[in-house]
């Protein structure tokens, strides 16, 4: 095996770190609220950060790096998947506001790979220059693990399809213009082959929304209902009915574009420093065997995430289709998150309680959110139970019962 | 970046497989076991005719000058046949300690015998005192005017009874440590045999006023130490490939089995629960190999390895474990049978665990390398 980066990689790296300390603050990976592969989506906590996150990612979406990996005639920068998983990297590990999002982490690959060309025309540039934002319309009350069986249904109607039923879950849905929604478009198929994929537009006459607060008393969630919403059929994507198929490859996408590996490694070495730095009972923390010993495990296992995420790179690189993968990734990241929410309470002791930042407050109270947070990196886009499955199904070839 | 074998390396690999499942398979593991010969010898001699003892022995010295990472291609597929015979302890320990040791004299002796498979030396560095690493070394080695004179105990020696060397560690007075070749017919050196887990005829090694001489000596005082430590971290990740190999036939196995065992009219492989045991086996197979191909590219390029050696070690000696005990779980009582090979996994990987440091051990030099 060869683990180093290839010149082009290697100048790429150097790029992005000399972009990053010159458009950021130095001490910008302290001002977001987050946790390794969180979704809860929480606000900064000084609005004049994200100022200074919009000027950012403004600055990135000009240099074309929010598709970087995206063909040059489409707005992209003609990357490979390897430069885009380093970019990926950096970005996370700095944690800054660079995240292309679900428009161009997910339906911007999906339409380079199944939309028309007028499809790709219309929509194409509008997501490259960060113009428009989507969010997934996949989960309803009865359809979760079980994506096959959702019920909104689609039912033709001359140019159009007539919207009907509802989606929850809905992250960011408020905030997005568009949805990338899988519903019903025949009753009578088979549960998995009567089903599309649609970009429906939010303010489709018959769309209404009610906001869903999450653990951490954020609206990140909302229940979204469609009654008679009329979407044009230029905006069915893919195949009509080939939805489900479709979307296993846009879930690949998800577990690869929201891991953020870099932050794993931030927050694994804050609360390295935190321990080198601390006692406990008169006692330096770092003495102590079983922290020495849980902070190994999670560093090992963070080097692990980071070769996990760029096998999945590397095998895009070679037209291959990191299905099983990105499964891998996925479970291996969201429950180092979780434990390293975990380890990191157990080593602050009472103080990793403290939700408010302060004097007594390590790590900007984040761990308290973290602990929270990663309740739901191992549920959301499919839990680590369906990620099993798809591992031993389709990796190893078990029968599905 | 390539996170896959090259094509050497993948020639290599066939090659060895090929090689290994016809003149090793399961049965011949046992019998291995059963016979009084410390190995069997037709099998070894094959190994040397493959060219897999000079590998990485460099090309002046009669070898192939293979690197590092080819060599844990090798030991992977080894891991996978539970390979009865002393090629880690002379062909990787060994050869290994020679190539880098300055003394030409003996790596003109010896390195080119290695690489025709017609020298058998194995390792004597444990003591009662020293488990792991290279502290409280107690045996000693005093010098005099041929050489050293050499008292102490060594324990856990693979395939003692079969080695031509004993590749010694021991104490001088005031240089440190000294490493030795040590002709194991010389007169003092006695052996009692110490059955282990895992099959590989280890033994007691005594050593009374065992005279040494001077063209045997691998390593002094500052050289001995920094041979040591590189050859710690080439055991470590040798051993580790061993296990990712153990592993993945351990893997392999029990998907087979999931898919052909039924119970409740159907394959068990269709439940959800062994379908899980599965997928987790599988991700702990695939971290398993690249922590180790990332220690292994690192010690290949001789880049500061410390902290991915620790790592890989550490890792990999939990969940190979871990992995071939669910092997035993998902197959039932039948694993739990001597005619049946899971067993022969779940003690090549324990053994292989505790070899150059276990879990634990290593742990906390990972700890040591994050600054704690």
């Amino acid at each position: 095996m060869d683990f180093s980066f290839n010149d082009n990689e290697q100048s790429f790296h150097d790029e992005l770190n000399d972009f990053l300390d010159k458009e950021l603050p130095a001490d910008w990976y302290t001002k977001p609220v987050r946790w390794p592969h969180d979704y809860a989506g929480s606000p900064y906590r000084d609005p004049k950060d994200e100022e200074t996150g919009e000027v950012f990612r403004k600055k990135l979406a000009d240099k074309g790096w929010l598709t970087i990996s995206w063909p040059k005639e489409y707005g992209g920068r003609g990357y490979t998947n390897m430069e885009q998983a380093i970019f990926d990297e950096r970005m996370s590990y700095y944690l800054a506001p660079a995240s292309g999002g679900i428009s161009c982490g997910i339906v911007g690959p999906m339409l380079l790979r199944i939309g028309t060309p007028e499809q790709q025309e219309h929509w194409i540039p509008r997501i490259a220059s960060g113009e428009i934002g989507f969010w997934l319309g996949y989960s309803e009350p009865n359809a979760g693990s079980d994506l096959g069986s959702v019920s909104t249904f689609a039912r033709e109607e001359g140019d159009h399809f007539v919207f009907n039923g509802q989606k929850c879950w809905s992250s960011g849905a408020h905030h997005a213009d568009y949805s990338w929604m899988i519903v019903r478009t025949d009753a009578d198929a088979r549960k998995h082959a009567g089903c599309s994929l649609f970009i429906v537009d939010n303010k489709t006459p018959g769309i209404t929304m009610r906001p869903v607060i999450n653990i951490l008393g954020n609206h990140s969630f909302n229940e979204v209902f469609m009654d008679d919403a009329r979407v044009p059929k230029e905006n069915l994507i893919g195949e009509k009915n080939k939805g489900f198929y479709h979307l296993m490859q846009a879930l690949d996408f998800e577990r690869i574009s929201l891991v953020g590996i870099g932050t794993f490694k931030r927050f694994l070495e804050e609360l390295v420093e935190y321990v080198k730095t601390s006692t406990r009972n008169g006692r330096p923390l770092k003495d102590i065997p079983s922290v020495r010993h849980k902070l190994a495990d999670l560093a090992t296992r963070v080097e692990i995430g980071y070769m996990l995420f760029y096998r999945t790179a590397e095998m895009l690189d070679r037209g291959q289709e990191p299905n099983v993968e990105s499964s891998a990734l996925k479970v291996m990241a969201t429950e180092l998150a979780r434990d390293m929410a975990e380890i990191a309470m157990e080593i602050l002791g009472p103080y990793g309680q403290l939700t408010e930042p302060g004097e007594r407050a390590p790590l900007r109270a984040l761990v308290s959110r973290g602990f929270l947070e990663s309740i739901s990196a191992t549920i959301g886009a499919g839990t680590s139970e369906i990620q099993r499955n798809v591992i031993a199904q389709r990796g190893l070839g078990l029968p599905r019962v | 970046m390539n996170l896959d074998k090259n094509t050497e390396q993948t020639m290599l690999d066939d090659a060895a497989r090929k090689f290994l499942q016809s003149k090793c398979p399961s049965s011949l593991v046992r019998s291995a076991r059963d016979d009084d010969a410390p190995f069997p010898q037709e099998l070894w001699q094959g190994m040397a005719e493959m060219g897999w003892m000079s590998l990485t022995i460099d090309q002046a010295h009669e070898g192939l000058g293979g690197s590092f990472d080819d060599l844990t291609v090798l030991l992977e597929a080894m891991g996978a046949a539970c390979l009865p015979a002393p090629y880690f302890n002379t062909a990787v320990v060994s050869a290994t300690a020679i190539s880098r040791s300055s003394a030409t004299g003996l790596k003109e002796n010896l390195l080119p015998r290695i690489a025709a498979g017609k020298l058998v030396s194995t390792l004597a560095l444990i003591e009662p005192d020293n488990s792991y690493g290279l502290d409280n070394i107690q045996s000693t080695a005093v010098a005099n005017a041929n050489g050293y004179l050499v008292n102490g105990i060594k324990l856990f020696v693979e395939y003692a009874q079969g080695a031509d060397y004993l590749l010694t560690v021991a104490n001088t007075e005031g240089d440190g440590l000294v490493v030795l070749m040590i002709d194991a017919n010389s007169p003092g050196i006695s052996l009692t045999p110490a059955p282990t887990l895992d099959y590989s005829k280890q033994c007691e090694v005594f050593f009374n006023d065992v005279q040494v001489e001077s063209d045997l000596v691998v390593a002094t005082g500052e050289d001995a130490r920094e041979l040591l430590l590189y050859l710690e971290q080439v055991c470590a990740v040798g051993k580790c490939a061993e296990m990712v190999g153990a592993m993945q036939t351990v893997l392999d196995m029990t998907v087979q089995y999931a898919k052909d065992r039924t119970q409740f009219g159907q394959p068990i492989g269709g439940f959800q629960s062994i379908q899980h045991h599965c997928a987790n086996m599988a991700v702990d197979v695939d971290s398993a190999r690249y922590l180790t191909g990332l220690a292994a590219w690192k010690v290949s390029e001789n880049l500061p390895a410390a902290k991915e050696v620790s790592m890989a070690k550490s890792f990999v000696s939990r969940v190979a474990i871990r992995v071939a005990k669910m092997g035993h779980q998902v197959h039932g009582a039948i694993s739990f049978c001597d005619e049946f090979d899971m067993h022969l996994f779940l003690r090549k990987v324990q053994s292989a665990s505790m070899a150059f440091g276990d879990s634990e051990f290593h742990q906390e030099k990972v700890a040591v390398e994050l600054g704690l």
